[in-house]
């Protein structure tokens, strides 16, 4: 299986050069380079308050960096905004889920296909042919991603209503339900217990493979990450400090020296 | 009665299910033969689609070589494709051999070998990757067809064979050669054999039980002549099809009566799929029916007051006089109805909705003995639920309940064709159009089921009735004498401990001992859910399972079963002396119950040695540590200091203590 990855990884998707974030005098991110390849997981660790949340954030738009370079699919932008980086076929997941708790789990990824909506307010409200054959479709896309997902039983179960693992998945079900080019996962397998996280590493396997989406991934959990990504980035106190196969990285005795303290 | 009507004229009426497959397409084509719900709709498939598709199928399974009389093994949860597998596999006069899709690759491996399987029809990833393992030694297996290809898209090809490609190299065959499949459905005869089932074993090796046309197909007519049986029933698969009350129902009778099968989404959206349905027509096993007890009865507890009290006394009602309306019992008053009416609309018909049961014309339980209060409960809210007694053996009909004449302690009369007598010892032995052809490969075991004057051994104890019905109380093998030599039948104490909500299961101890033992497993919904109300904090199982709080509720049920034995003059000897609490729950995966969820008494006893030891000891308390399998085949430890509680006995001949 590994072999075949190998030829399917394509060409530099997004390639983030010299970025740097401050807050006032706060320095997240401090001359941050580097690259996501088409069809590939990449995973981005480091220890608390590295600044992997501000590099997501970044990536989508959400915080303009104010030195450095954002190229997405050969296209370049010193500023990113979240509306054109969802267009441009970002999506995302959260790390404190940003759920809508009342609505149901039908629902609140049927919200995922809100930017692919063509017909407008009144033709939808009216039910107008167009609008109820337009609903046909997304729906039918959203129930490819809940038998995906294999949370048929909750279909029409408030999401407030589930346990945290299954929210888990419904929020990565909104982000695909985008079908997005690019997803970002921001600790997705957080407070999980281990069973949890096995399904969770499936899901987000057979996303890549299924779909071959791009995938990158905020996590806490090293185990976890080098099973399932192709490349790790590691920062550290807004620094990159590695790069490369999760191998690779192990063996870096910077990062070693991050995660387990400099006696070790 | 449906016995007087008069039946159809049986020289028209096919004699194999391939052929009755192509009857079906001719009679009612445009009737609905399967629905299935995919992506959250039913999708249906026609007789006449179900008919055109099996044909292609066959095509594509001769394309593959399979020959008459060879083995093909179906695994996976109940969808449609892989009962049209078993169809197009018959048609080819190939026999089906369903294996339990839940079973690890180890278990598989013997069947596979056993039955020398070359094609294997499998659901998903899961199962390809088990069937993949096990081929290392399974030289034989050549092609293994998956019918979902998710996960599968990186793996290399080998033997692996998608269903849709296989459909493709059916039309291929088809056309090249047009009359094959008819030729091989002409070839079949009834007396071959139709489909071969494993049983479960409850000791030593699973064996392969070969069924006939003709057997399966007779048992089934006579279901449905005497239940009035017709077209318009709807059925829900959930059971796995590995076993032969599913088979039965979901296949056999399907092809026979032509009625409709329903597919599940998921094993999980199993209660709102029923709920869709509402099945016409329905089976479960006792532990199934207890699932759905225990889920209302925590739904009840945690409702408010005054609907509680409405529950309680409409329950109470309905244990009063319930059965009796059902069974159209004249003796039951006016106002009794009125009320018993009355509790219909407040709570009886919102219950049978609520548990998908509104529409149930006939529901059959069966598979182990089922608790009386459990059966009572169902038939109070107007479920017409039954007993019937069978086996795999048996093509499962042997004995039904009639309706109106319907007991807890017994499995009804004999159905037609079939006859019974008891042998001296107690075991019910039987003669039946519906009986097996033989074990596959293993003619010592087949000759060993039969008496020297061709009866057949069932290996149960029981007795018939004074008004003909039949009454179970034990395997006769494990229906033993204390010390003292009165009778000890341990699955009536365990069936007894288990209709408490609280209690998973239970294995009794007692032959040839003073006293009677047990061990308990409680049922960690029930109970975790109990420990919550009362604030209990709890890390698991077998954190929960060793609080002194849950001995204490446990002592209470063990208690209350003795006070019920101490009433019996033959069981009171049967006490339960002392009990503990397992730390571990008895699972299949470590053998210690079979994939039907029977325990295997005997291999308990023997890995549990120290435990049972120690109770009839007398200890306080006893250290033991167990090996786990996990599903994916890992091993772990589990280790505890189990404390071992001794109960209340009562005196002999009293009468319920309060």
């Amino acid at each position: 299986m590994q072999d075949n990855r190998e030829t399917r990884i394509g060409d530099v998707i997004l390639d983030m050069k010299n970025i740097s974030l401050a807050f006032g005098g706060v320095k997240a991110l401090t001359d941050i380079s580097f690259d996501v390849r088409e069809h590939e997981i990449r995973a981005i660790i480091g220890p608390n308050g590295a600044g992997k949340s501000s590099m997501l954030n970044v990536i989508n738009g959400v915080y303009t960096p104010q030195q450095g370079e954002i190229a997405l699919a050969g296209v370049k932008f010193s500023k990113m905004n979240s509306r054109r980086a969802a267009e441009m076929g970002i999506a995302r997941t959260f790390q404190n889920l940003a759920l809508f708790k009342g609505m149901s789990v039908l629902d609140n990824i049927m919200t995922g296909r809100n930017l692919r909506m063509r017909s407008g307010i009144l033709a939808q409200a009216f039910r107008l042919g167009s609008a109820e054959r337009e609903e046909i479709a997304h729906r039918e896309f959203v129930e490819n991603i809940i038998d995906f997902l294999e949370i048929q039983a909750y279909r029409k179960t408030p999401v407030g209503r589930l346990p945290y693992g299954l929210q888990k998945r419904v929020d990565l079900g909104r982000a695909l339900a985008m079908e997005p080019r690019m997803l970002l996962l921001d600790e997705p397998m957080a407070g999980m217990n281990i069973e949890e996280k096995q399904d969770m590493s499936r899901f987000i396997l057979d996303v890549n493979d299924e779909y071959g989406t791009t995938i990158v991934l905020i996590e806490h959990d090293m185990g976890v990450v080098m099973d399932i990504s192709d490349r790790v980035v590691v920062l550290d106190y807004g620094k990159k400090i590695g790069d490369g196969t999760p191998d690779a990285v192990r063996s870096n005795p910077d990062v070693i020296q991050a995660y387990l303290g400099a006696s070790h | 009665m449906a016995r007087d009507l008069p039946t159809q004229s049986i020289s028209t009426q096919p004699e194999t299910f391939p052929a009755w497959v192509q009857h079906h397409a001719r009679v009612r084509g445009a009737r609905p033969a399967m629905r299935e719900k995919d992506l959250g709709i039913w999708q249906t498939i026609t007789w006449a689609e179900l008919a055109r598709d099996v044909r292609v199928l066959a095509h594509g399974l001769a394309a593959l070589g399979v020959q008459p009389g060879e083995h093909v093994a179906i695994v996976g949860e109940n969808r449609p494709r892989l009962y049209l597998s078993m169809m197009a596999a018959q048609s080819l006069g190939a026999i089906p051999v369903p294996l339990y899709q839940d079973a690890v690759a180890q278990e598989m491996l013997y069947v596979l070998q056993d039955a020398q399987v070359r094609v294997a029809v499998v659901e998903d990833q899961e199962q390809v990757d088990k069937m993949l393992e096990a081929s290392a030694h399974c030289p034989d297996l050549a092609y293994v067809v998956y019918d979902d290809p998710r996960g599968l898209r990186n793996y290399p090809p080998g033997k692996l064979l998608a269903f849709d490609a296989l459909m493709d190299q059916g039309r291929e065959h088809a056309a090249a050669h047009p009359d094959f499949v008819d030729r091989a459905m002409a070839a079949i005869g009834p007396h071959d054999a139709a489909a071969m089932f494993y049983t479960s074993g409850t000791t030593g090796k699973p064996k392969g039980v070969m069924l006939t046309h003709h057997a399966l197909i007779d048992r089934a007519l006579a279901i449905q002549e005497l239940e009035n049986l017709t077209d318009r029933e709807d059925v829900l698969a959930y059971l796995p099809p590995a076993w032969i009350g599913q088979n039965m129902f979901s296949y056999t009778q399907f092809l026979v009566t032509g009625f409709t099968v329903n597919h599940p989404e998921s094993p999980n959206t199993v209660a709102i799929d029923m709920h869709d349905i509402g099945p016409t027509y329905y089976f479960a096993p006792p532990r199934v029916l207890e699932g759905l007890l225990t889920q209302v009865m925590i739904r009840m507890e945690d409702a408010s007051a005054i609907k509680r009290k409405l529950f309680h006394a409409c329950m109470k009602l309905a244990r009063r006089v319930g059965v009796r309306i059902l069974d159209k019992d004249g003796t039951v008053g006016l106002w009794d109805r009125i009320k018993y009416r009355v509790g219909d609309l407040l709570i009886y018909g919102p219950l049978r909705n609520a548990l998908g049961m509104s529409r149930v014309r006939i529901a059959y339980t069966a598979g182990e003995a089922i608790g009386p209060d459990l059966f009572i409960f169902y038939r109070s809210i107007g479920i017409n639920l039954k007993q019937l007694y069978g086996s795999t053996e048996t093509s499962v009909f042997v004995c039904v309940q009639s309706d109106g004449q319907v007991r807890a302690d017994t499995v009804g009369p004999p159905v037609k064709g079939v006859e019974i007598r008891v042998a001296e010892n107690g075991e019910i032995q039987i003669k039946s159009p519906g009986l097996f052809k033989g074990y596959y490969r293993n003619p010592e075991a087949t000759a060993e089921s039969y008496t020297a004057d061709g009866w057949y051994h069932t290996g149960d104890a029981g007795y018939l009735d004074t008004d003909g019905q039949l009454k179970i109380i034990d395997r006769a093998k494990d229906v033993g004498k204390l010390a003292d030599g009165s009778l000890f039948a341990p699955k009536y104490i365990e069936n007894k401990l288990k209709f408490f909500q609280h209690i998973k299961e239970a294995v009794a101890f007692g032959a040839g001992r003073d006293e009677v033992c047990a061990f308990i497993n409680i049922d960690l919904e029930a109970v975790g859910n109990w420990a919550e109300r009362r604030g209990l904090p709890y890390a698991g199982y077998t954190d929960l399972a060793g609080k002194p709080e849950v001995y204490e509720l446990i002592r209470d049920c063990v208690e209350q079963v003795n006070a019920d034995l101490a009433t019996d003059p033959r069981l009171a000897g049967s006490q339960i002396a002392r009990f503990l609490i397992l730390h571990k729950e008895l699972d299949p995966d470590d053998d210690e119950l079979t994939r039907t969820r029977k325990v295997r008494r005997a291999f308990i006893a023997q890995k549990y040695g120290v435990l049972v030891d120690a109770l009839f000891e007398g200890k306080s308390s006893q250290y033991i540590e167990t090996e786990v399998k996990f599903e994916d085949g890992r091993t772990g430890k589990i280790a505890a200091d189990l404390p071992i509680a001794t109960a209340k006995v009562y005196p002999r001949n009293t009468k319920k203590a309060a």
